[in-house]
């Protein structure tokens, strides 16, 4: 073990079989007091490994998860760029679930080496950001599009350049030249002078005696030769040919398979089962109570154990929440956004007095629906308890968070837990903190005395998930003489992260934003992009309504709001322009624009639709321009927007789970509709880094679609969508209301 | 009963009615073809039998004993339309999460053994495979690069 003092930035450490190992150790916090106690602890935390061993391969070690966002690549390529690594040498694994690998750098970028785009409202943001310091240090977390914008920035940079001055001044010494007269590239050290050359591989082992300093200098980006440049992601291969292992492919020596089912109402109990109708099936080990809600049969193989599981007689307490049901939950949201017991979420000038003031006054009641995450590979997770110890296998998109969580479940020490991470068939923020599936592994393993795979049905995936949640707003504002809005207004039920969701970017002086809580029973998840899927359609619908009453264009009039923000402004007009938004759409079909900042990351998007004879939308095209500002891997974010906005477009069409006597009602792909390939619609992208700080990849893509979307619907039908998905609206009527005016 | 996989003849004792999927992942641990939906709905499952795609998850086992069917870890020479099919996924970077793809490269392997030229909507009509991730455009780039005529 390498012992790390405060003073230290990156440490190393010679290799038995030669070369080094080097750990970057997280500097102490120099400006927020609290943070600085809250990171440094009883010494710093070590975030990030990269090893040179004498073949002169660089393998960096990642500490998040690959969901095929491209985490996995775009890291060693950010480390592998300071360090002048020959990217052919450049290799990767996965950190295991331990706490030297704990991403400190994400807590840290939370701290705000001041991101100047965080809105205002927000600058309370010391002890913001100090909680989340405290969240973050102790987790592995893949969500929040963090990890290429926080441990890739702060830690995989400052790794690589520190790695790549440990090695510069062992060939100094070991030449007996001056340090500044060394150049490296390709992973090899020159001294031109002498003609001395000598590869990472061959210094690697002298490296570890020499403590970089803090602060090394980075890169100018004019002179990345890896990254922005378009680079193969490592784990494809694997992907094309069947061998990638996912937590369903777990396979151990004397495993046997469980089907699981609980309480199909949320909170409610497990009261019995009648093992005795299945136990004799062929296969069968036997049907097991896990914790207080559900049941499990193990078996030889899957098939066998869900035959026996539909054939188990089994009753439930369905308890307090069976009387729940989707209608009368949004008439909930309804009545409590009318009483109006409000926390404020932002609060500027006196909008109320503002649009009353207005000659004219628009109001709309907006409304989304809860959403599965229904990731491609259902839930699951293998488990083995044996000699007191307890093993793990799963996609996890916060290994050492989930395996903190099995020491509790199972109740031992936490170094008694092992995790193994295997691929993940999508997380989407599925396979984060809500691990209901991997509680019940455990729970049921610790009856065993073998290892056992826990695969959930697509029915139970889908009705036991944790949603996106519910949502009603409500919005309002006046018009000036001149169509200008004035006194912006948003009220909404149930606030979810990220804190600066409802952030508005049109210069609107008076402004509020003001939510309810406790108006949706449902389990609530994170769900790719969280809170600003639900918010990018209410702000970017609502300020088409406001275009559109004002008579104005609805790119000119957001273009007009966005004087002072010339990010935005660039981006909007780039994704008009590609569109040809200019031009009239083709016979039949119209274009919706709408803009969205999330996660540091401006996206624009124009969505361009016709309306078939059935009255359902279909979307042909859409473009979208970007600023994240700096990108790494150029192909991976073109193909993190497509995917944004796919999964997006499945909401905005298809997507609504419904609550009927406390349980889902959809249970599988033909009653929550995915699009698919004849439905998906061409899309463009268009990367327009500007150095701003980096943004995220992974879910900014996904907010301004279904806005989009709506929007084009409206200015081909003159019929306005308030509530998705748009398949529960007839858009012929809209259509010919069109055609007549 | 026998059950020709990759090639290779498989003795299985299973029940008749076991769907395909499930013989292929739990009794032979052949993983590459997925579970999705277990219902015929997503095209996770997808293999080819005697060339035509099928899902697995809703083919009983004994429907297709003595058929020839191909699963995507059939050891392909590399000039075989599999082989050309997986280096196109990789050369247009198709897969994200990856869990659909098994399934989505069988279709296209059907699909491009039928037809040698697919229009957008052969596509469309042959690729009805789910994927979650959203790699659509992707898989069509790949396909239309396979063209022969």
């Amino acid at each position: 073990m390498v012992m790390i003092t405060r003073r230290k930035l990156m440490v190393g450490a010679a290799l038995a079989g030669g070369g080094v190992l080097l750990g970057y150790a997280m500097a102490p916090f120099s400006t927020i007091d609290r943070a600085r106690k809250l990171a440094a602890g009883d010494g710093a935390l070590l975030v990030t490994w990269v090893r040179i061993t004498p073949d002169n391969r660089v393998t960096v070690i990642v500490p998040h998860s690959e969901m095929g966002q491209g985490v996995h690549t775009a890291m060693p390529m950010m480390l592998a760029e300071e360090l002048d690594a020959d990217w052919a040498l450049v290799g990767m694994e996965q950190a295991p679930a331990d706490m030297a690998f704990a991403n400190g750098p994400l807590g840290k970028g939370y701290l705000g080496l001041a991101d100047p785009s965080i809105p205002k409202f927000l600058t309370g943001l010391t002890d913001f950001g100090a909680r989340k310091a405290a969240e973050f240090l102790n987790v592995q977390s893949t969500g929040g599009s963090t990890s290429v914008r926080f441990t890739g920035v702060v830690g995989m940079r400052r790794a690589g350049a520190a790695a790549r001055w440990m090695l510069v001044q062992a060939a100094a010494k070991s030449w007996n030249v001056a340090v500044d007269e060394i150049t490296t590239k390709d992973s090899r050290l020159f001294h031109t002078a002498s003609g001395k050359s000598a590869s990472y591989g061959e210094m690697a082992s002298f490296a570890a005696d020499f403590d970089p300093p803090a602060n090394l200098p980075l890169k100018d980006p004019e002179n990345y030769t890896i990254v922005g440049a378009p680079k193969a992601r490592f784990d494809i291969p694997a992907k094309v040919d069947g061998s990638a292992i996912y937590g369903v492919d777990m396979r151990l020596p004397g495993m046997m398979f469980a089907a699981v089912k609980a309480c199909p109402v949320f909170g409610g109990k497990l009261k019995n089962f009648d093992a005795k109708m299945v136990q004799n099936r062929r296969g069968i080990k036997s049907v097991y109570g896990i914790g207080d809600n559900a049941v499990a049969v193990v078996a030889d193989n899957s098939w066998r154990a869900q035959q026996a599981l539909a054939a188990l007689p089994i009753e439930w307490d369905e308890g307090a929440n069976a009387a729940h049901n989707s209608v009368a939950i949004f008439a909930g949201m309804q009545a409590a956004l009318d009483k109006g017991d409000f926390d404020s979420d932002y609060d500027f000038g006196d909008a109320e007095a503002a649009a009353n003031a207005a000659p004219k006054q628009i109001e709309a009641i907006y409304q989304v629906p809860w959403l599965a995450h229904a990731t491609m590979e259902p839930m699951n997770c293998t488990a083995h308890f044996s000699g007191g110890r307890l093993d793990i296998w799963g996609g996890f998109q916060d290994g050492l968070a989930a395996r903190v969580r099995a020491a509790g479940i199972s109740g031992l020490p936490l170094e008694m837990v092992t995790l193994h991470h295997t691929a993940m068939g999508g997380g989407f923020g599925r396979r984060g903190s809500t691990l209901n599936y991997m509680d019940q592994a455990i729970l049921l393993a610790m009856q065993l005395d073998f290892p056992v795979n826990v695969i959930w049905s697509r029915e139970e995936d889908m009705t036991q998930d944790y949603y996106r949640n519910a949502s009603v707003a409500k919005m309002r504002a006046g018009l000036d003489a001149t169509g200008r809005p004035v006194g912006w207004q948003q009220d909404y039920t149930e606030k979810r992260e990220p804190e600066d969701a409802t952030w508005l970017p049109y210069a609107i002086a008076d402004r509020r934003a003001r939510v309810v809580s406790g108006t949706d029973p449902i389990p609530f998840g994170a769900w790719r992009s969280v809170a600003h899927t639900q918010h990018g359609f209410f702000i970017e619908s609502f300020i088409d309504e406001l275009a559109h009453a004002a008579g104005r264009d609805p790119l000119e009039y957001r273009r007009d709001l966005l004087a002072d923000a010339p990010d935005h402004k660039l981006v909007l007009e780039a994704a008009a322009q590609m569109s040809g938004w200019a031009m009239p759409a083709p016979m039949g079909r119209a274009r919706g624009i709408a803009i969205r900042q999330s996660f540091g990351t401006i996206v624009a998007q124009v969505a361009e639709i016709s309306v078939d004879q059935e009255g359902k939308a279909r979307v042909h095209k859409v473009w979208c321009a970007v600023d994240p500002g700096e990108v790494v891997n150029p192909d991976t974010f073109v193909a993190q927007m497509e995917s944004g906005i796919i999964y997006g477009l499945t909401a905005a069409l298809y997507g609504e789970i419904s609550i009927l006597k406390g349980r889902v009602v959809e249970q599988n792909f033909p009653d929550y509709e995915m699009i698919r390939q004849a439905d998906a619609p061409v899309i463009e992208v268009k990367l327009m880094p500007s150095g701003r700080p980096t943004g995220g990849a992974g879910e900014p893509g996904t907010p301004p679609i279904s806005a989009a979307v709506a929007n084009a619907v409206f200015a081909l039908t003159k019929q306005r969508i308030r509530s998705l998905p748009l398949r529960r609206h007839d858009l012929r009527g809209g259509i010919e209301q069109a055609k007549a005016s | 009963m026998q059950l020709i996989i990759n090639g290779q003849t498989k003795d299985v004792d299973v029940e008749a009615e076991m769907p395909l999927l499930w013989v292929l992942r739990d009794v032979l641990n052949l993983t590459g073809t997925k579970f999705g939906c277990g219902v015929s709905a997503c095209g996770a499952c997808t293999v080819l039998v005697d060339g035509v795609a099928m899902r697995s998850c809703s083919v009983p086992a004994s429907s297709v004993a003595g058929a020839s069917i191909t699963t995507i870890e059939a050891q392909t020479m590399p000039d075989t339309l599999q082989s050309r099919v997986q280096a196109a996924w990789i050369a247009h970077q198709v897969p994200q999460c990856g869990y659909c793809q098994s399934g989505q490269i069988m279709a296209a392997v059907a699909l491009l053994s039928e037809n040698q030229a697919p229009s957008d909507a052969d596509i469309d009509a042959a690729m009805s495979n789910i994927c979650r991730c959203g790699t659509y455009g992707r898989v069509r780039a790949a396909i239309h690069s396979l063209k022969t005529v």
